[in-house]
């Protein structure tokens, strides 16, 4: 299988962990990596098939522009809504602060 | 004389029609079923006895003031944990979701509510669908009935192992690479993945939008054309919908169990019979024997190729993971389930990545960081768009084949039910389940497995599946094949599930279905 891919380094997994928003163990970040190279290693042969002019599809079932009546309906009563959410505060939900100190 | 739980939906509903029994004493009867044997197969997440008996009651209320009743009032039904429903707990087998209750109903409950069908519960399920032996579940792992030391496979195993073991006649999974066709060929049932927009997808949790498609696992072809029916339909609320009418897959199952399918022409898939290697033998032989059978009935068996099914691992694998990462950014700790590090001394942002590190486990993370790689700058054109260009001639490889051919087989799954714990060290062991359910899926084509054998080469004899593909909106030609099938495979062998070893204290297994 011919994959010039480079190794997927520690560093690496790091920085997609990052991006996806998750706060990845010391011990996960060995894990991972060896993992997804095994992934990317298997999925890289995708390369092979020669595609440059096809066109790519997005969806199944193609289907454009749908629409519908732009009428009123009822939502979710705004209890329903906040009785799922972990904070809640003066009916709406409640987030820890946006910006950090360093930022 | 059988046991209520033993019946098959059609004759539950008749049953209940005719007031042999009450709906009230079919769901009681599959709630103490469900008492006797979860314990051991722990194919539900959680039960609802209250739920199902008010829902029972309904149903005998309404026949007594005389009012129509649909084909499958007071039938029991199982639900996969990522459909949601209104006021019962959904968590798609994630911790980042527990106790979470929804507000509302997925469009597939509500058409399960509306016909009348009894709601037993939630079934267990690989986290966000995201497996193919229900182990990546956050909560517990589903026991195959025929092996307790097995896998029902997945992601759907919780719905595959309750139908099997007879806690509920009908169940519900959902399908993005196979997760309905597998499970259901590894615990002896037929299983159902609809054309790609046939059943709405308002309310399932998503996991690869492009690909998600819910549909009905039965003990009979039957079985399952009567809940595909109910499922089926235009949805205004999903976007991907199909606007017209499908066909009508419940006549196609009752015209095919006449068992005869001359004027049928039958495409054997070159690369998906294993010529590579990959396959176990005793899969092979039960699919040549499927052949054969087939060709009995009267169907003319042709060979096609479909010489880009071989990269769909490829592009599934990038294809799905790419779309789970963008689905799942939703889960933020904000609107509904887990939220961790709320101290005060954390950004959101920081609550946010703390949050679904501690909620989501190890395949999802996977997936997850395989997707952010994937769509990445750099790589887009390489992975992800390649994938999508791959996909057009996968779906033209299809297009080519139903020229030669109106339904096209397989195996459905290169092995049997494989034993908990031997694949889940190793990400791509498992992901090579999906060999032959990922086409179809990439194309958005409807295909079906009936069970078609049993094999022996891994132990003790296990289910293998037939995996029948049609073109998109020819659903009707699944069933039509799948119940000619199975009529000719119950004829000489008696139903499947007949084979499989005694649960529980009571009724052998399968007399009613196993006519």
């Amino acid at each position: 299988m011919p994959d010039d891919r480079s190794t997927l380094t520690r560093d690496e997994v790091a920085h997609l962990a990052r991006l996806a928003r998750l706060a990845v163990t010391e011990d996960e970040l060995d894990l991972f990596a060896g993992q997804l190279d095994v992934i990317l290693g298997a999925v890289a042969r995708i390369g092979d098939v020669a595609a440059a002019d096809i066109e790519p599809t997005s969806h199944a079932v193609p289907l454009q522009n749908v629409l519908r009546p732009d009428g009123v309906a009822p939502s979710l009563p705004r209890d329903a809504v906040l009785a799922g959410a972990p904070s809640v505060e003066d009916d709406r939900f409640r987030v820890p602060q946006i910006l950090g100190e360093e930022e | 004389m059988s046991e209520l739980f033993e019946l098959s939906a059609a004759e539950t509903a008749a049953s209940i029609a005719a007031g042999h029994a009450s709906a009230v004493e079919v769901a009681q009867a599959h709630l103490d079923r469900i008492s006797d044997v979860d314990s051991d197969v722990r194919a539900f997440l959680h039960v609802d006895p209250e739920g199902a008996l008010t829902a029972a009651r309904a149903v005998d209320e309404r026949r007594r003031a005389g009012e129509p009743l649909g084909p499958l009032a007071g039938v029991p039904l199982a639900m996969k944990d990522v459909v949601v429903t209104k006021g019962l707990p959904t968590t798609s087998g994630s911790k980042i979701l527990q106790g979470w209750i929804p507000p509302y109903d997925a469009t597939v409950t509500r058409r399960v509510r509306e016909a009348g069908i009894v709601m037993l519960g939630k079934t267990n399920m690989d986290e966000f669908a995201m497996g193919s032996s229900t182990e990546n579940s956050a909560y517990q792992v589903t026991r195959n009935p025929w092996d307790l030391s097995r896998v029902p496979g997945g992601s759907s195993g919780g719905s595959s192992a309750a139908v099997a073991a007879f806690e509920a006649p009908l169940s519900i999974g959902t399908d993005t690479g196979g997760s309905i066709r597998q499970p259901a060929a590894v615990t002896g049932i037929v299983g159902h993945k609809p054309t790609y927009g046939a059943v709405s997808r308002y309310g399932l949790i998503a996991f690869s939008s492009s690909l998600d498609q819910a549909g009905p696992f039965g003990r009979t072809v039957e079985d399952t054309a009567l809940l595909h029916q109910v499922l089926a339909g235009h949805d205004p609320l999903d976007s991907t919908s199909i606007p017209q009418a499908g066909p009508d897959v419940v006549t196609a199952a009752r015209e095919g169990a006449r068992a005869d399918l001359s004027g049928i022409r039958v495409g054997i898939v070159t690369e998906l019979t294993g010529a590579g290697g990959g396959y176990q033998e005793g899969v092979l032989a039960s699919f040549r024997n499927a052949v054969a059978i087939l060709r009995s009935l009267g169907a003319e068996v042709v060979e096609v190729s479909c010489p880009h099914f071989d990269y769909a691992l490829a592009a599934y694998y990038l294809i799905a993971p790419s779309e789970a990462s963008s689905n799942l950014a939703r889960f933020d700790s904000v609107r509904y389930g887990l939220r961790v590090g709320d101290d005060g001394s954390h950004s959101l942002e920081e609550v946010m990545s703390l949050t679904r590190e501690q909620g989501f486990g190890a395949e999802v993370k996977r997936r997850i960081m395989i997707g952010t790689y994937a769509l990445s700058s750099g790589y887009y054109d390489a992975y992800y768009g390649q994938a999508q260009k791959v996909r057009t001639l996968i779906a033209a490889d299809f297009t080519r084949a139903f020229e030669q051919a109106d339904v096209l087989v397989s195996p459905t799954s290169p092995f049997v039910a494989f034993g908990v714990g031997e694949r889940v060290a190793d990400p791509m062991a498992m992901y090579v389940n999906d060999l032959c359910t990922l086409p179809a899926s990439l194309a958005g084509t409807p295909a079906i497995s009936v069970p078609c054998g049993l094999s022996d080469e891994t132990g003790p004899a296990l289910p293998v599946g037939l995996q029948i593909m049609a073109p998109a909106m020819a659903d009707d030609r699944c069933y039509r094949v799948g119940a000619a099938f199975e009529a000719a495979y119950i004829a000489a062998h008696g139903h499947i599930l007949k084979g499989m070893p005694r649960l529980g204290s009571v009724g052998a297994g399968a007399d009613g279905a196993a006519r």
